[in-house]
């Protein structure tokens, strides 16, 4: 039987560091830890601490998943459609079978099965070959003999929505998945390659508009990104007798083994996965995948390890994208600012698959009592996109923050007054203070009156991310007798370096450093750690790490207070001695008190409590906290309105995560989001030949990204934001370090040149364009 | 990628055994499915075109270790330049720095240091165009010898906007920009040892004469210099780019000016030359007509800037380029009337 936990009365930090910090009385359960104090009265979380494995990335001392090469391992290649759709009518691998060094073969297209036989789109998996050497599976690839009967096939959206364009997918085949991400909604119509529309609403659309002094309204489009991680898709999968092991690139490691038990038919406890160094993941590497699929299918015919790298071709073409979405904006407001009416229709590009929506964004951020938003879904003939940085909100914010702007135009009163009349976050108010004074926004001069060739704009936009929590996620601290520490979890470092933030958070506890702390992450034989998505890793493993390592000093303080003759409530550690506060003269070292542990070792298990004072909403695994993370971004650009070409100079950037728990790794990541959404904004595009179905831009020459000629001086500013709501109180920022940066971009672009760019990217023709300066097309 | 030999020719003799041109290989069937030797100098182009399966030789003769032909020495006051001198080297040499200054910034221009450090002038002159459609294997184009030009229907925001109708690559060279406009020559060697000396704006091939090939190497011909002559205008000459990023990107549209004025100021002979618009670089001839005979005022500029889009043919997706490129041009001339022309010591030497 299992009682409610007991609860206790607890005092937290509360509030914005320098915006009025005060306390807030908080019930938490009894086996949590005390409350977090500020970062000023911490040694280690909250400071600059550097990131543990950072020595061992520049030198190329730590191991990807393609360093790993198991002995026996074979190689294995995917053979991928030309064709953007296609029947198979045959395939013959039996020359490719009979190459020297083949081992196994696993035909994805199978002619004899309607389903499988048609192909959807350029770079989808038709078979796959393990082989000893790359060159004898590529050799093998080259052989396989494919009867393709190409079908009608559409890529571009707008085409995709006609009423007699070519479907993409057939009664069977067409997903019965959803077009908006949270919540799903299940069940929506799919007519031609339409599926939707997903419906939000509240309020009368109509009444408000009705009510409104002002209405604008606006079309905007966004291009697909795609994830362009440095390191590739990769996995070495081992299927043996007694088990299997998979050594994967992935942002969720105990996810991916909860898919390989369903797929495979395995028990979770004769399944591993394993991820040591990580170059990026972005969302594309949250799942199996279907490379990870063939990989452990050829692993288990070939009775070997079976490793399968992804080629940059493959990277851009089937491993994911941001979808491209078409959005309509209409927003009433009243002469003073108030918005009485929002609604948002749009389309996304979802290539074969998955949701593209765009509407959560215009649902959220600001106080609009009307509001109606219709998603749709557009299948057309390319691979399927997946979760991108900020899914949904980063293109929704595109839009609807240059739609405010405009608004605050009409209405003749300053984009932040606009703002501070309808945003009801205190974060964000906060954070506009910040960005105005960082960026000089005094100094912003009217639309367009830059003189010169060159025009200079600052803009600003706003960002708005759920605080996502992983209930389910836990992690093992452990001491033993010569006073070495360890935490374990599964939690992978994506590359944020979430292992030395968790070390700073143990060896606050334990009075220790934090290279003092051994940590092993991304192995489930470990306790299942959360996934490094949705901004949640750190929101979710941090506490649970404290809590354990609370739990783990409390047995340590016991056995100190029979040395010390004093009471185990009156010890604190610092220094890696334990200490009867108050009393500097009665200490023992912390490993002189391991040495008396009556076992090798010590160890405290806790899972993530759930947030003091309840979540927004509770999933499965997850739920929502009770605020939302907020940024504000500010952007100074100059525009050449002869060559069209846009430089940012700066960006501020000023998030919020909670309580920062390493600002110097933080910061980074907010660069890396700022600089995502720089690319996104001028640059990022993919390009699909429209009569072959191909991407003519499946390279990282002419995908362009952001380069270092084009990098902006960035300052980030954190906020420290206490809520007092789990044992370290941090969140995430990964997402809202990106959604706001194109449409800053885009804002201060429309102050130097008094033209709004609506479409992504950026370019140089996007902005002639704009401008007018590109002659019609009548040639003589 | 295919297996092949890689043999370090020791001799100029040597290395031009080659059995092929790049270009021949490629738009002959052959060309994917192996056999034949080719040279190498860098190796940038090389490595690409194999890894896209465009080309798999069966031997590649590397340049590199024959001696003294990657040096860059003076020659009267023009410059004599070995083709195996990288894009480094190119845009450090003072010589260069100091005759030539347009010349090394447009190598200083070109990619990231990793490739300068490797790509060498003769390979940069001889790439094989970067048009998306030639780069992909799936694209049997005209230029591979195939049926057609994809660009036409297809995706053309990177390609021509002249001389287009066959087929609308633009030339990736950048440096070619600049050698055009220094009225540079190329020295090449044959397996028999002759030389042949051609003017570099009469070695290049429009696609009307064969859309196969960029240049007229000949098989068995290895490029061993570039060589520019110091004329009245060539220190007076400004080369300007532009590229959609500036780090390691084409550029959508580039220009090189070079004037010569005399002493009361009036144009009496102008270049300029257009690169990324047209299968090969392009000289503007009504635009440089128009300001021989005047002083350059701003009004001259802009109307040069206008007769430089002469002849213009855009398609679909690059008739930004347009505008982009009457607005370089007009920014090349200014700078170049601004830009100080050559000393004293130089025009009597170069007389």
């Amino acid at each position: 039987m299992i009682d409610a936990p007991a609860m206790r009365t607890e005092h937290f930090p509360f509030g914005i560091k320098g915006a009025g910090l005060g306390t807030v009385q908080r019930q938490v359960p009894s086996d949590e830890p005390p409350p977090l104090p500020p970062n000023a009265e911490l040694v280690q979380i909250g400071k600059p601490a550097h990131r543990q494995n950072g020595r061992a990335k520049v030198t190329g001392a730590i191991r990807y998943t393609v360093d790993v090469t198991p002995e026996g391992m074979l190689n294995g290649m995917i053979l991928r459609s030309p064709f953007p759709h296609a029947r198979v009518r045959a395939i013959d691998v039996d020359d490719a079978a009979r190459c020297p060094g083949v081992r196994a073969i696993v035909i994805v297209a199978k002619p004899d099965d309607p389903h499988s036989a048609v192909v959807r789109y350029v770079g989808a998996p038709v078979a796959a070959v393990a082989a000893a050497s790359m060159a004898a599976a590529a050799e093998a690839l080259a052989l396989i003999r494919v009867d393709y009967e190409p079908m009608p096939f559409v890529v571009d959206m707008d085409e995709a929505r006609a009423p007699d364009a070519p479907p993409v997918h057939d009664k069977m085949s067409a997903p019965a998945g959803h077009a908006s991400g949270f919540p799903a909604a299940a069940g929506l119509p799919i007519v031609g390659n339409i599926r939707g529309p997903a419906i939000a609403r509240r309020g009368d659309l109509a009444m408000g508009f009705a009510e409104a002094d002002v209405t604008v309204e606006g079309e905007f489009r966004t291009s697909v990104q795609t994830h362009c991680c440095m390191e590739p898709h990769a996995i070495v999968a081992d299927w043996r007798t007694d088990g299997l092991t998979v050594h994967m690139s992935t942002q969720f490691t105990a996810g991916v083994r909860q898919e390989l038990a369903k797929e495979f038919g395995l028990p979770l406890n004769r399944i591993r996965v394993v991820v040591d160094g990580m170059g990026g993941g972005f969302g594309s590497k949250s799942s199996l995948g279907n490379y990870g699929r063939l990989a452990v299918q050829l692993s288990r015919e070939a009775h070997s390890p079976v490793r399968v790298i992804l080629d940059r071709k493959e990277e851009q073409t089937d491993a994911g994208n941001r979808p491209a979405v078409l959005q309509y904006l209409r927003v009433g407001a009243k002469r003073d600012g108030s918005l009485t009416a929002l609604e948002a229709l749009s389309y996304g590009t979802a290539g074969i698959a998955l949701g593209a929506s765009a509407g959560n964004f215009a649902q959220s951020i600001y106080a609009c009592a009307n509001f109606e938003s219709a998603h749709n879904d557009v299948f057309i003939n390319a691979g399927p996109g997946c979760a991108m940085r900020g899914p949904g909100n980063t293109p929704g914010a595109f839009a609807l923050e240059q739609m405010i702007d405009e608004l605050a135009e009409r209405l003749a009163v300053d984009p932040l007054a606009l703002r501070d009349k309808i945003d009801a976050s205190p974060v964000r108010h906060e954070e506009r203070r910040l960005g105005a004074a960082r960026i000089g926004w005094d100094r912003r001069h009217a639309t367009g009156a830059d003189a010169g060739t060159v025009k200079r704009g600052v803009g600003m936009a706003q960002s708005m991310w759920g605080a996502n929590v992983q209930t389910n996620a836990a992690c093992e601290v452990r001491v033993m007798r010569d006073g070495g520490v360890q935490i374990l979890s599964s939690v992978q470092d994506i590359g944020t370096g979430i292992g030395t933030v968790l070390a700073q958070v143990v060896a606050e506890v334990m009075g220790l450093r934090p290279e003092d702390i051994d940590v092993r992450i991304g192995d489930t034989d470990f306790p299942a750690g959360p996934p490094s998505y949705g901004s949640r890793t750190t929101a979710s493993i941090t506490p649970p790490a404290r809590t354990a390592a609370w739990r783990v000093m409390q047995m340590m303080f016991a056995e100190a207070a029979l040395a010390l003759n004093a009471g185990a409530g009156e010890l604190i550690a610092r220094g890696g001695r334990i200490y009867v506060a108050g009393d500097d003269k009665r200490s023992i070292g912390f490993c002189d008190v391991a040495a008396h542990l009556r076992t090798d070792r010590i160890s405290a298990t806790a899972s993530r409590a759930d947030d003091y004072g309840g979540y927004r909403r509770s999933m499965q695994d997850a739920a929502l906290a009770q605020q939302d993370l907020g940024g504000a971004q500010f952007a100074e650009v100059t525009v050449d309105t002869e060559t069209g070409l846009i430089r940012v100079e700066r960006v501020v950037a000023v998030q919020d995560c909670g309580r920062p728990m390493n600002p110097m790794l933080t910061e980074s990541q907010v660069q890396g989001g700022v600089l995502m959404g720089l690319s996104y904004a001028l640059f990022e595009e993919r390009i699909i030949d429209r009569g072959t179905g191909r991407i003519v831009n499946a390279n990282l020459e002419q995908y362009k990204l952001v380069g270092s000629r084009e990098t902006p001086a960035i300052d980030v500013i954190l906020l420290e934001n206490y809520q007092g709501r789990s044992a370290t109180d941090a969140y995430g920022v990964a997402e809202p370090a990106n959604i706001a940066t194109a449409p800053a971009i885009a804002n201060a672009v429309y102050n130097a040149i008094g033209v709004r760019l609506r479409s992504l990217p950026m370019t140089p023709a996007a902005v002639l364009m704009a401008l007018g300066k590109v002659p019609a097309e009548t040639q003589p | 990628m295919n297996r092949f030999a890689f043999v370090k020719a020791q001799t100029l003799a040597e290395a031009a055994q080659a059995s092929a041109t790049v270009a021949g290989l490629i738009a002959s069937s052959a060309g994917a499915t192996g056999g034949g030797s080719v040279v190498k100098a860098g190796g940038i182009d090389l490595l690409d075109l194999m890894k896209e399966n465009l080309l798999a030789p069966d031997t590649i003769l590397s340049l590199r270790d024959i001696p003294d032909i990657d040096t860059i020495s003076a020659r009267g006051a023009g410059l004599r330049i070995g083709a195996m001198a990288t894009l480094a080297g190119l845009a450090d040499h003072p010589l260069v720095r100091d005759r030539f200054k347009a010349l090394a910034q447009a190598a200083a221009a070109s990619d990231t240091p990793q490739i300068r450090n490797v790509a060498t002038v003769g390979g940069n002159l001889l790439q094989r165009p970067r048009c998306w459609y030639f780069r992909a294997k799936e694209f049997d184009c005209l230029r591979k010898g195939g049926e057609h030009c994809f660009a036409h229907s297809g995706e053309s925001q990177y390609h021509a906007i002249f001389d287009n109708d066959i087929c609308a690559i633009v030339h990736p060279s950048t440096i070619a920009t600049v050698l055009v406009a220094l009225e540079a020559t190329v020295e090449l060697v044959n397996a028999a040892g002759v030389t042949r000396r051609v003017r570099l704006a009469d070695f290049f091939v429009s696609p009307s004469e064969d859309p196969t090939r960029e240049n007229d190497i000949r098989i068995g011909e290895i490029l061993v210099a570039v060589e520019i002559p110091a004329t009245p205008r060539s220190s007076r000459c400004v080369w300007l780019k532009q590229g959609q990023r500036a780090s390691s990107d084409w550029p959508l549209a580039d220009v090189a000016v070079a004037l010569e004025l005399d002493a009361a100021g009036k144009c009496t002979h102008a270049v300029i030359v257009l690169g990324a618009v047209a299968p090969v670089p392009r000289r503007a001839t009504s635009a440089e007509a128009l300001l021989v005979g005047s002083i350059i005022d701003d009004a001259l500029t802009k109307a040069a800037g206008c007769a430089a889009l002469d002849g213009v043919t855009p398609l679909t997706g690059n008739r930004y380029k347009l505008p982009l490129l009457e607005a370089l041009v007009q920014r090349a001339i200014a700078q170049a009337l601004t830009t100080p022309g050559q000393s004293r010591q130089a025009a009597a030497q170069a007389l």
